[in-house]
């Protein structure tokens, strides 16, 4: 069976039965080959992911340590990360407040009402359009609508609104493959026993998706967590003052809890730390808070696997 | 929804629907979510352009004047905006992470989708996301602590410069710590793997499992299916995945910034120090007063970066157009 198609791949000159087989111990030797450098691609990436995760478990090796995490920034000494990362955890539960309710009812327009017209292609396009504008990009925007014409000034709801502007598209991508995924079979009993569409997706459709949307929430939450161009220049880069968590005064810009005061962060403040280049301690702080940033990249995917798993289980079981 | 309005009417079981019904209006919230993202790209394309229309409009600079090779802002016979050095530098950075990355991520898109068992993909595909999610701060740092001493070190090494080929590039004269093109691209390249990787392999997965079953039939082995079937009938979907990493490498900001040494001048050599549009901007911007004309050339400069980006967006929709229309 093999033979015709040997021939047609072989050059046509010489001798068949030879040619035949000088052109397939040929071709046996390129599979054999590409596949040794294939699998050198994915033994090659896990390399460099092992490497960089052993290089900061290293260099954060002594310097991450419970004072680390607990304690103002000092100016003499290695001190803390605390106040930055509050405002990290700070900017993140702000931006999931807006960025979580409009992405999955967004989504649940794209994947339940939107039909092949006009209006929904436009949507698409400026899903695709906000997720390839650099971050930086969209940083400025909010440069100049909330800092400067709104004239907020450097504040934690600039950058959380910025952030949420940048996360909204993969927020309600994410969504809308959710509620794609839920068999059309649980719509169709749902109507058929007369409840109206919105009862549907209330009560049939967004339940069953709950998986895929925490996955996605928690996806969205990694992103948001890490990024730092966005923030640059909507929630400022100074050093933050001591906190003082009693006080609750939300207009008060004293106050931790307030969304009106600058929130610098801790991929921010790596990037202060770098660019201004002051401190003995630096490097040290860089590395055990890049170390932290990670850690928290490991917690957000493993996390995301776990509770989408375990939900999953849960769902389909009972 | 049919059928139940259809059976409605057959049967006269319900009411005619009442305002609340007609009004629908969780129909009107959820469309107001969506529609929202329309409205944030309008409002940004507005400010962006009004902003980055001024350098021209309210300063008096030419369209012509951008393209000079020269960028001073603070030179005595008043600024000099030439963007060049920039958009060169951009194109280059990219160009060169690209170069790096392409063959790797459309190799390791072939490893997941054809080659690699189960085991080995429950590795890869779980490594792939932690790479998306590691922050570009974090590579901007890995790029100052561990990629540039080792450059540094390699374009002075007697060794290195020794060689035939790899030492001409490396011995040309300059500025040379490590700092530079080569810097920039190959954190970039890293940086859009992932992105890259996926795109790929969702265009190798969406090529018919029967022409793969077809192909191996008639005697090819596995790398003349990939090569003759599965690249050329992928392709427009790999073309896609680079123009998705080029946006991203383009777009870059803060990694770049921090390895690429921010020096303003032409590229000559991929050891020299440059400076993209994205790191010009992030360093100048804190330094400059809102409506001064050197802080115009930077919005300027973000509108050059919209362009691109929305260009971009256009240009996948006219690829993947072409792939449903063949």
């Amino acid at each position: 069976m093999t033979a015709p198609a040997n021939q047609a791949l072989a050059r046509p000159s010489g001798p068949k039965q030879s040619l035949r087989r000088k052109g397939s111990r040929g071709s046996i030797l390129a599979d054999r080959a590409a596949t040794v450098v294939l699998w050198g691609t994915g033994v090659l990436v896990l390399a460099i992911l092992g490497s960089i995760l052993l290089h900061f478990a290293l260099a954060a090796w002594g310097v991450v340590s419970p004072s680390f995490i607990l304690d103002d920034p000092s100016s003499t000494a290695l001190g803390g990360i605390m106040p930055v990362l509050w405002n990290s955890i700070y900017m993140l539960v702000l931006t999931m407040l807006i960025a979580v309710p409009v992405g999955i009812l967004g989504g649940i327009y794209m994947a339940e009402y939107a039909g092949e017209n006009a209006v929904t292609s436009a949507i698409r396009f400026a899903e695709e359009a906000i997720s390839s504008v650099p971050s930086i990009v969209v940083g400025l925007f909010g440069l100049i609508l909330f800092v400067d014409d709104a004239h907020w000034g450097f504040t934690a709801l600039a950058g959380a609104l910025a952030l949420t502007f940048f996360n909204l598209p993969l927020m309600t991508r994410l969504s809308e493959q959710a509620l794609r995924a839920v068999p059309q079979e649980e719509r169709s009993a749902s109507l058929a026993l007369g409840a109206t569409k919105w009862q549907t997706i209330q009560h049939v459709v967004v339940p069953l998706a709950i998986p895929g949307l925490i996955t996605g929430v928690i996806l969205t939450a990694g992103r948001v967590f890490g990024e730092a161009a966005v923030l640059l220049f909507t929630a400022g880069v100074g050093t933050p003052p001591h906190y003082n968590f009693a006080n609750f005064d939300l207009l008060n810009p004293a106050s931790p809890w307030s969304p009106f005061r600058p929130a610098t962060t801790l991929s921010v403040y790596i990037y202060k730390l770098n660019s201004e280049g002051l401190g003995a301690f630096k490097n040290q702080i860089v590395d055990g808070s890049a170390a932290i940033l990670i850690a928290m990249v490991l917690i957000f995917n493993l996390g995301a696997r776990f509770i989408g798993r375990l939900l999953t289980r849960r769902l389909t079981a009972a | 929804m049919a059928q139940v309005t259809t059976a409605t009417r057959l049967t006269g079981l319900r009411a005619a629907p009442g305002l609340r019904e007609r009004l629908d209006i969780p129909k009107r919230v959820v469309f107001l979510a969506a529609a929202s993202m329309v409205a944030i790209v309008a409002l940004l394309m507005i400010f962006i352009a009004w902003q980055g229309i001024q350098l021209f409009v309210k300063d008096g600079v030419s369209i012509g004047e951008i393209f000079s090779p020269t960028w001073n802002p603070l030179a005595d016979g008043g600024p000099q905006f030439g963007f060049l050095p920039f958009i060169a530098a951009t194109i280059l950075v990219t160009g060169g992470a690209l170069l790096i990355s392409t063959p790797l991520s459309v190799g390791l898109a072939l490893f997941l989708s054809e080659v690699a068992p189960n085991w080995a993909k429950a590795i890869v595909q779980p490594s792939l996301e932690i790479f998306v999610g590691i922050p570009s701060v974090v590579w901007g740092w890995l790029g100052i602590t561990v990629l540039v001493p080792f450059l540094g070190k390699t374009f002075h090494d007697p060794f290195v410069v020794s060689l035939p080929v790899v030492g001409q590039v490396f011995s040309v004269p300059g500025f040379l710590t490590g700092f530079s093109w080569l810097a920039g691209s190959l954190v970039l390249s890293v940086m859009v793997l992932p992105t890259i990787t996926s795109v790929a392999y969702d265009a190798f997965r969406a090529v018919p499992q029967e022409l793969r079953t077809g192909s191996l039939a008639l005697g090819t082995t596995r790398w003349q299916m990939i090569r003759h079937l599965l690249i050329p009938s992928a392709l427009s979907g790999v073309l896609t995945a680079v123009v998705l990493g080029m946006t991203r490498a383009a777009g870059e900001a803060l990694a770049v910034q921090m390895v690429i040494g921010n020096s303003p001048s032409m590229p000559a050599a991929i050891t020299q120090p440059l400076t993209t549009l994205t790191s010009q901007i992030t360093l100048d911007m804190g330094n400059t007063v809102f409506g001064e004309p050197w802080q115009d050339a930077l919005w300027t400069m973000s509108l050059i970066l919209l362009i691109i980006s929305v260009t971009s967006v256009v240009l996948v929709r006219v690829i993947n157009k072409r792939r449903m229309g063949s």
